[in-house]
């Protein structure tokens, strides 16, 4: 049973039911799902957790009540793989990858869109829409699919291809706008006065949406043998992920499912949208607006709604922001998939390149464990790649032409 | 000066469901109180317990965010327009 029992205003602290709503009425803030976590500790153990299923709603205890069965492709409980070849690159004494690739569209939106869909349902919705930067169209186009419902998802016109097929196959109305991430999002904004029956994940069922980001967290206390990472590292796009995620292990501290000192939480951001890690070396709260121009496309929000949050998250136990710049990202992509077998997106590019960066300014602690998330898989942002990875030699099929060309990179990679 | 204030649609029904508000003012501090005069309730929304302009709340003069001119202090010419806008929810 989830132990929700309302939203509740992250800045004025203001109360309301589990409808849905989007900002608070008195001051603008944003809403947060609440939790009778009192009542949670009395009912919440880890062997309750443990047996329950494979995906999120093992978790359904801490997430939004999804109404008696959740909208499932079966997003979450994706693998923490131990990296001690990278590890090893980057000089740090232990690294965990959480592969959030392994999720039914190969992102971790899969999360957060079951969760919203799942209160979509409940509160009577029959139409899913979204603003996206990609990852959330496709979830949201399958999830709806699974479920029967149309869709409507709206994103940026000049995305990456792979990520407009894998939103259109799913049959959705896909409207592709000529402007940025930004301009997608007051549209949308306009979009729910105009269809306020339509069930917008990332809008008026952001509440919602947002939590299902804090199953990360709980899996990775739960997959590192019921323990708190020292470190985490995380991409920032709204800055949504990496907010939620320290909420998650918050909660299970609260909670008792865990003992510790809290991770020290640090972002990532791609150089060439980099709102959050500026305003974070600026030292200030304020979050100036930048226009988006990186090829890390679903981190190209230039106007980031939780940066605040992320922020503060980041600055309470001494954490920082990486800026990569775009080959940084790339030359991450290939040393991520060279030395452990992962094939990550842009995000999680940036995400190693920012650790990277971290570790050699000292902001990283070597000898602590790192947790890193790989948010999302690499046949969706194949346009970055296609130009660089490409055969070793292109022979005709004879055993000497093999050989030869086999001798010939020997000795370049030697050389 | 005459300047012109502009509300979101969540404030609008305390100005009696208008969406401009003229007034007299000659920065943004002076324009938010003189709506308040006029209609008592509007700063409370808009300014938290200090007085500052509140975190979620954008206010525009001439499409520029005042936290990048001079905040509250923004002076105001005749027939400047100052937007309040909440901030938007979204992104992913």
């Amino acid at each position: 049973m989830s132990f929700a029992v309302g939203l509740r205003c992250r800045e004025c602290g203001t109360t309301y039911a589990a409808e849905a709503r989007y900002s608070c009425d008195e001051c603008f803030g944003p809403l947060e799902v609440a939790y009778d976590l009192d009542a949670a500790a009395k009912v919440v153990t880890r062997e309750r957790i443990a047996a329950g299923p494979a995906s999120i709603w093992r978790y359904h205890d801490l997430l939004p009540d999804h109404g008696g069965e959740p909208v499932d492709l079966g997003a979450g409980w994706t693998p923490l793989k131990r990296a001690d070849r990278l590890a090893a690159e980057l000089g740090l004494d232990e690294l965990w990858l959480k592969d959030d690739t392994r999720n039914p569209t190969g992102s971790f939106k899969d999360r957060v869109v079951s969760c919203a869909l799942s209160s979509a349902r409940r509160l009577g919705f029959t139409t899913a829409a979204c603003a996206s930067t990609g990852n959330l169209a496709t979830s949201v186009a399958a999830h709806a699919a699974a479920l029967g419902w149309p869709s409507v998802t709206v994103i940026p016109s000049d995305l990456e291809k792979s990520k407009v097929a894998m939103t259109a196959i799913f049959g959705g109305v896909v409207l592709a706008v000529d402007g940025n991430y930004d301009d997608v999002n007051r549209l949308c904004a306009e979009l729910v006065d105009s269809h306020p029956d339509w069930a917008f994940a990332n809008v008026n069922l952001r509440a919602y949406y947002a939590e299902g980001s804090k199953t990360l967290a709980y899996e990775i206390v739960e997959q590192l043998g019921w323990q708190l990472p020292a470190q985490v590292i995380a991409p920032i796009a709204s800055g949504s992920q990496l907010t939620k995620i320290a909420k998650g292990f918050r909660e299970f501290t609260q909670l008792g499912l865990v003992e510790g000192e809290a991770p020290v939480m640090f972002g990532a951001q791609a150089a060439g949208c980099s709102p959050v890690a500026t305003a974070y070396a600026n030292g200030t709260n304020i979050i100036r607006p930048v226009k988006p121009n990186t090829i890390a496309r679903s981190l190209a929000i230039g106007n980031p709604a939780d940066g605040p949050y992320a922020l503060d998250e980041m600055r309470a136990h001494g954490g920082d922001c990486g800026s990569v710049s775009d080959e940084a990202i790339l030359a991450a992509i290939s040393q991520l998939a060279r030395t452990e077998g992962i094939f990550a997106e842009t995000a999680g590019g940036t995400v190693i390149a920012s650790l990277a960066q971290l570790i050699e300014k000292g902001s990283i602690d070597r000898t602590k464990p790192v947790v890193a998330i790989i948010s999302g898989h690499g046949l969706k942002t194949l346009d970055a790649i296609v130009e660089t990875a490409t055969p070793t030699a292109v022979i005709s099929p004879k055993l000497a032409d093999a050989e030869a060309a086999l001798a010939q990179h020997k000795k370049e990679t030697t050389r | 000066m005459s300047v012109t204030v502009r509300l979101p649609s969540q404030l609008r029904v305390l100005v009696g469901g208008s969406a401009e508000v003229a007034v007299e003012a000659a920065n943004v501090r002076d324009a938010i109180a003189a709506v308040e005069a006029l209609h008592p309730g509007l700063a409370a929304r808009v300014l938290d317990d200090a007085g500052e302009i509140r975190r979620f709340v954008n206010v525009f003069v001439a499409d520029e965010d005042v936290r990048f001119l001079e905040g509250l202090d923004t002076a105001l010419s005749a027939g400047s327009v100052v937007s309040l806008v909440p901030a938007v929810a979204g992104g992913c």
